[in-house]
């Protein structure tokens, strides 16, 4: 594809869901957090982006935000937008909410022991969704619900219908989460660490099932995560949060082979690798900054190997790579070229 | 000169539950650790690896074969000679959130196994020492008077290292040391054991589920499944030549944080789960998911045998007294 071509690939490509300079902040005892502090992005239609980033970076809540799971109070969306077709979700009346989410974009969670209603069986949590939202009977909604589970590829659906939560692996348990979020056929899943609470080898069944789901439903994805090699099989875009910021976002290769922040670099070089003997690990020295009181200037200037003054007291601005790659570096300003060419 | 530090043979421990069931948790395992070696024991959630860890400590009693440390059977012990086994062994817990008291001072924390072991006649002597571990951790002296919940995940993993080498301990059994940490964090605790290591000569037992760490930081490697160590090998073996069907699958299943291998990779998908420890299968425990499984498999239990130099597998496939018949099912690759 030559560059022209790929500008023209990027134009054509359909936006689901748009997040503008979204903060949001949580009053504690301690005083206010400020969790996620400015972020934007794009969802185009049948990607999967994923948001990378340690815990506490904030990539939880801005995924809860277009949920529109942030308890409100403590929490607050201070400021930004979250523009799903044309209309902003964090303005919306929350009635009018409910018709998108779980229908239109719905969301998987970590801990699939935790997800399920102990309580209900597996066949009435399935129903659920889709008979508020689309008033099915209950045959119809039934059929469906095993047309689902043939889809995630749990055996016998039918008796298993009528089975509990408890009744099921771990890994059978998140295939049952996902049917539930997909029986509505939403445009956008969330989905939240959906494999860290499972064992690799069920984590790669998994993973199949997210492909596949996704050639044959077209839905758009957004997948948070720390595991940078989940990322680097089923991502085609990543953002890298860090203090509650993105701080760069681009394709799949942009981030793994042409990155431009020395944060992106280090979370990329304190994993091990299993094709590699003999490489050495270079952790990221230091700890993130106290969201009570962020930094100035960039998040990461405290621990970043390269920093300047001018990072300390102001906030890195947007640098465009490409179309697509943005970073947020003082390095990559015109001022900044050729002080680090030793590098 | 007998350089074996760990002789663990055939180990078994099993649980009695109720309806006289049993859980054969860890069934029959065998291994020598050598002197200043790490020696990683890998395998999935309810594989046995961290109730062997504990069994080897000494925490449960055995329900068969025997662990000797140093030529000596650790169940065997008296009170006494255990008391003075414990300088010898220690071990670091998974979560540092559970495994230090909140409501004692990182001093406290630390003085503790001190103060059990009467090391030290003199606070002076007791405090000096405190703040030398602490620095050996990379925390500072400020640190002592504070409790718990004022540090981050990977600094009360540091507090947890301290107090292991309080007593100057020759081996240490790490349990998913790391696996409650950030990776940037768990990058820099993994640099801590083995600098550790370097400076004191410790022997480590790693235990952990995560493939790409183990084989960054030990020299040999034995993979669990369902009680049994299916292989064991140097850790650039296990990667380069795994002769187990479970090691294959499982090395085909972890990601590589590199998008054009990840593409290429072939990938062996296993079907199933793990059946239950409380009635494995029978013959090879792993002939349910394998896809090489054929009759004998289900019938026979595979030896352990030593397949090149240092390199043992339990496995059909690798024994040629053994008829393979037609494979039960077919092999899934993506």
């Amino acid at each position: 594809m030559t560059q022209a071509q790929q500008h023209e690939h990027v134009a054509a490509r359909e936006k689901v869901l748009e997040v503008h300079n979204l903060h949001v902040t949580f009053k504690t005892f301690g005083g206010e957090v400020k969790a996620v502090r400015g972020v934007s992005f794009d969802l185009y239609k049948g990607e999967t982006l994923a948001i990378v980033g340690e815990s506490g970076c904030g990539k939880s809540v801005t995924s809860n935000a277009i949920m529109g799971l942030i308890p409100q109070p403590p929490g607050r969306i201070e400021n930004g937008q979250i523009v799903y077709n044309g209309k902003d979700l964090s303005k919306m009346p929350k009635k009018a909410l409910r018709k998108i989410q779980g229908m239109d974009i719905s969301m998987i969670f970590q801990d699939p022991m935790t997800a399920l209603n102990p309580t209900l069986t597996i066949g009435e949590q399935l129903t659920e969704g889709i008979r508020t939202h689309h008033g099915l009977s209950k045959d119809e909604a039934k059929k469906r619900a095993i047309e689902m589970l043939n889809l995630v590829g749990i055996p016998n659906p039918e008796e298993r219908l009528k089975q509990y939560a408890h009744q099921f692996s771990g890994g059978m348990r998140q295939r049952i989460v996902i049917a539930i979020a997909l029986i509505c056929e939403p445009d956008v899943l969330i989905a939240d660490e959906p494999t860290t609470a499972l064992d690799v080898t069920i984590q790669a069944q998994i993973l199949e099932l997210f492909a596949s789901i996704q050639e044959r439903m077209g839905i758009s994805i957004i997948l948070i995560t720390h595991d940078l090699g989940v990322v680097a099989k089923i991502a085609d875009r990543i953002a890298v949060m860090y203090a509650g910021q993105i701080i760069e976002i681009g394709t799949k290769r942009d981030i793994f082979y042409r990155n431009t922040h020395p944060y992106t670099r280090g979370l990329l070089n304190s994993v091990p690798r299993l094709d590699l003997l003999e490489e050495e690990l270079k952790p990221i020295d230091g700890t993130p900054p106290d969201l009570f009181d962020p930094p100035v200037g960039c998040g990461f200037a405290a621990r970043c190997p390269f920093a300047m003054d001018v990072c300390e007291h102001v906030e890195p601005p947007a640098t465009y790579i490409t179309e697509e790659h943005r970073s947020y570096c003082w390095q990559q300003d015109e001022r900044a070229k050729g002080l680090f060419a030793n590098y | 000169m007998n350089d074996k530090i760990l002789e663990v043979k055939a180990l078994q421990k099993h649980f009695s539950l109720e309806r006289n069931q049993t859980l054969k948790a860890v069934n029959g395992i065998s291994f020598d650790v050598k002197k200043g070696e790490t020696f990683g024991l890998v395998g999935e959630s309810g594989c046995g690896k961290s109730t062997a860890g504990r069994t080897i400590m000494g925490l449960y009693n055995r329900s068969g074969g025997e662990v000797l440390f140093k030529g000596q059977d650790v169940h065997k012990k008296t009170d006494k000679e255990r008391h003075q086994f414990l300088r010898q062994m220690q071990m670091i817990f998974q979560d540092p959130y559970a495994s230090l008291n909140p409501r004692s001072t990182v001093y406290e924390i630390i003085a503790e196994p001190l103060l059990v072991h009467e090391i030290y006649q003199s606070k002076k002597e007791l405090s000096a020492k405190i703040y030398e571990l602490l620095e050996s951790v990379g925390l500072n002296r400020d640190h002592a008077n504070r409790y718990p919940h004022e540090f981050s995940g990977g600094q009360r993993q540091r507090i947890g290292i301290a107090r292991a080498l309080a007593l100057d301990p020759e081996f240490i059994i790490c349990d998913e040391p790391i696996s409650a940490l950030d990776v940037s964090v768990q990058a820099s605790v993994v640099k801590l054991l083995q600098r550790l290591q370097k400076e004191k000569g410790f022997t480590y037992l790693f235990i952990a589920h995560d493939l790409s760490m183990v084989k960054y930081i030990s020299s040999r490697i034995a993979v669990m499944y369902l009680g049994k160590i299916v292989e064991l090998t140097t850790s650039e073996q296990l990667y380069h030549n795994p002769l187990h069907p479970y090691t294959q699958a499982l090395l085909s299943a972890i990601p590589i944080p590199d998008p054009d291998i990840e593409e290429s990779r072939r990938r062996i998908i296993l079907e199933g789960e793990l059946p239950s420890p409380i009635d494995p299968p029978t013959g090879c425990v792993f002939h349910t998911r394998c896809a090489h499984a054929c009759e004998a498999c289900v019938t026979v239990e595979p030896t352990w045998r030593e397949q090149e130099g240092e390199h043992f597998v339990a496995c059909h496939l690798m024994d040629d007294s053994i008829e393979m018949g037609k494979p039960l099912r077919v092999q899934q690759e993506v």
